[in-house]
């Protein structure tokens, strides 16, 4: 009985955080309706990681594995995703909303003619119809909103950090082998080649310094950044962040963007500096356990979401704490 | 080489950089209620951006889709405005919150009738229901080559080379045309119009095609509403905001005193 299917990935030679989320997740689901859940791994070696995975109580462990997986290239891990999923049958399917499920998610749901509900923060199952009721947040995070859909398989991807992630146990699943029938010629989108930049870490950040479209100019992160320097005096993991507007104005790489469509945070202390505060942006940080806003407009969202507030031009206000910083330590 | 046609795909909706004052559910009747202009929804003016810079480098054609029960072409023709050549409106009361899967549906059917396309562009996803789906099911659809969250366009000789965003880095990819890509903020901001060129495109005498769901042909079964089983207000992120008083010399002090207690 395959009730509910997890699409797992292998991140750093072990299982991804994000696939431990989903697989209690999928305990949950599985556990409430009385059937059973599994988990697929794809790849082009995925043995240890199976192995990993079984400890984690699955009634199987779904090991897709072949040479032309190594990487992921959406075409080939979509058409094997495909006959997987017609080959066992699953009622629910989930993925995380991650690039690899945002990318896959609806492609696999428009071959499979059923319906996809992306970045869901919660799952049950309603007791009338046995659908699955996926929650979502909705514009932006102004709405949350439950989705029920007809079709099978029952679709929908994960924000990431919003389950606990399951430990393993005493429980071994089964390891089962799946094998695709792929090759180069479903490539429709070459690779040229993969460029890795330098890449903040913005998720393990104890401070994080946020500068936005206030800000006027690239070189106010300059200023953004000693700020940060004066308080790694003080403070471990001190890193930038950044609105989208920020990012699409190039002042600064995507990589610092904070919220719905860049990274979700909650550190120590997170300072808004020339940020308005749209709600794209809060779902992004509003879980800081210290805020503070910097910003010229005192009617400014930030302010109503924030712990500490200046109402000032940053220019003036970054210097002179710079300069109280540096005293106090 | 021919001219290269390009379709944008824009979809219209109120403003979602709304303050949250104007922002409100109703819980009955499953809506969310944005008192505030409708929009271009932000990643598809990306998409319209990234259309014209390739329009600037060779010779293309420019046409813009937008969807909905009811379009406002007074919000739609800034995009041509901003370079876009032709927009043609999709309206229809049946496609009022259309699922996913039916807003590609009906899409599709639009662009297979136009004249042939090149190069389909849609945002990553629409700042209303956040769903990020359309772009992919529409390239499936139409069984085009799918690349997704572009940073950057370009053509060449018949293919398109696309720098896609990474969690660390970005991949170069390239597909042969026609294929769809969907477009992220990294693009680049849609150019500035400047008011005298926005009032003489809104207030022009071209009139805006508008095409019905007997138009596109697309069956009623193909068009199904979003599942909606509940909608509600999120939990209250406000805070008691603490003001820091004083000249700035105080402030700042205020200020690093509270990092003191911080640390
Ligand atoms: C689908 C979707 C996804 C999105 N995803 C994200 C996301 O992940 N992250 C994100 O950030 N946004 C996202 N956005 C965009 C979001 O809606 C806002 O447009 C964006 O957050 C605004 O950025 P900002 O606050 O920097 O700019 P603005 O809203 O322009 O605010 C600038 C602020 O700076 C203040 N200011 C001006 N001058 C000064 C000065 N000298 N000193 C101090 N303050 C000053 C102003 O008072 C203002 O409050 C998304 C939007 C959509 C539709
Ligand atoms: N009603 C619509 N009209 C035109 N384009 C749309 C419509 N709905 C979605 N799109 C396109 O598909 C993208 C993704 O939308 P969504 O899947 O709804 O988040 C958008 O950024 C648009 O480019």
């Amino acid at each position: 009985m395959n009730d509910v299917l997890i699409l797992g990935k292998v991140k750093e030679e072990a299982l991804d955080p994000r696939t431990l989320e989903l697989l209690s997740a999928g305990k949950r689901l599985a556990g409430g309706k009385g059937g059973g859940f599994s988990l697929l791994l794809m790849g082009d070696e995925v043995s240890a990681q199976a192995d990993e995975a079984a400890s984690h109580g699955p009634d199987k462990v779904y090991k897709l594995e072949h040479s032309l997986l190594r990487g992921f290239k959406p075409d080939l891990w979509l058409a094997a995703l495909e006959q997987a999923c017609r080959q066992i049958n699953p009622r629910i399917l989930l993925m995380s909303h991650d690039f690899v499920g945002m990318e896959l998610g609806p492609r696999l749901a428009c071959r499979l003619h059923t319906r996809l509900t992306t970045d869901c923060i919660a799952l049950s199952i309603d007791s009338e119809s046995g659908l699955l009721l996926r929650t979502k947040p909705v514009s932006g995070g102004n709405a949350i909103s439950v989705f029920k859909c007809p079709g099978e398989p029952q679709m929908a991807t994960v924000r990431a950090k919003v389950f606990d992630p399951s430990e393993p146990g005493a429980a071994k699943g089964e390891i089962v082998e799946i094998r695709p029938k792929i090759d180069e010629s479903m490539i429709k989108v070459e690779s040229l080649e993969v460029v890795r930049e330098d890449v903040v870490a913005l998720d393990k950040a104890e401070v994080v310094v946020a500068g936005g479209a206030g800000l006027g100019e690239a070189d106010g992160f300059e200023l953004l950044e000693e700020l940060a320097e004066a308080l790694r005096k003080s403070f471990s993991n001190v890193m930038i962040g950044c609105s989208r507007v920020a990012v699409d104005k190039g002042w600064i790489s995507s990589d610092h963007q904070v919220g719905l469509t860049g990274t979700m945070i909650s550190p120590d202390i997170y300072i808004a500096v020339g940020i308005s505060g749209a709600i794209q942006h809060l779902v992004g940080m509003t879980h800081s356990k210290k805020i503070i806003a910097i910003n010229t407009d005192p009617a400014c969202n930030m302010f109503k979401v924030a712990d500490y507030g200046i109402i000032e031009d940053y220019e003036e206000i970054i210097p002179a704490l710079i300069e109280k910083l540096e005293e106090v330590s | 080489m021919t001219e290269l046609k390009i379709i944008v795909c824009a979809k219209q909706i109120p403003d979602p950089e709304a303050p949250l004052s104007d922002v409100s559910v109703d819980t009955v009747k499953l809506e969310v209620l944005v008192d505030a202009p409708q929009v271009i929804s932000p990643f598809d003016e990306n998409a319209l951006e990234a259309a014209v810079r390739i329009k600037e480098e060779t010779e293309a054609k420019i046409t813009v889709l937008s969807l909905g029960r009811k379009v406002s072409d007074t919000v739609l023709r800034k995009t041509l405005a901003a370079g876009a050549d032709e927009l043609i409106l999709l309206e229809d009361e049946a496609f009022e919150k259309l699922d996913s899967y039916s807003t590609a549906a009906a899409l599709a059917a639009a662009i297979r009738k136009l004249d042939g396309y090149d190069l389909i562009l849609t945002g990553r996803q629409a700042g209303d229901w956040d769903s990020g789906q359309v772009g992919l099911i529409l390239g499936e659809m139409l069984e085009l080559p799918c690349i997704s969250l572009a940073r950057e366009i370009r053509i060449e000789e018949g293919s398109v080379v696309v720098k896609k965003s990474l969690p660390d880095g970005y991949e170069r990819v390239k597909a042969r045309m026609p294929a769809l890509v969907t477009v992220s903020n990294e693009v680049g901001e849609l150019r500035y119009i400047s008011r005298t060129k926005m009032l003489k495109m809104i207030q022009g005498a071209r009139s805006i095609p508008s095409w019905d769901a007997g138009d596109l042909r697309v069956p009623q079964e193909f068009l199904n509403k979003m599942a909606i089983a509940a909608l509600s207000s999120p939990p209250d992120m406000g805070r008691d905001c603490q003001l820091m008083e004083g000249s700035i010399e105080e402030k700042a002090e205020k200020l690093a005193a509270v990092f003191k207690a911080l640390r």
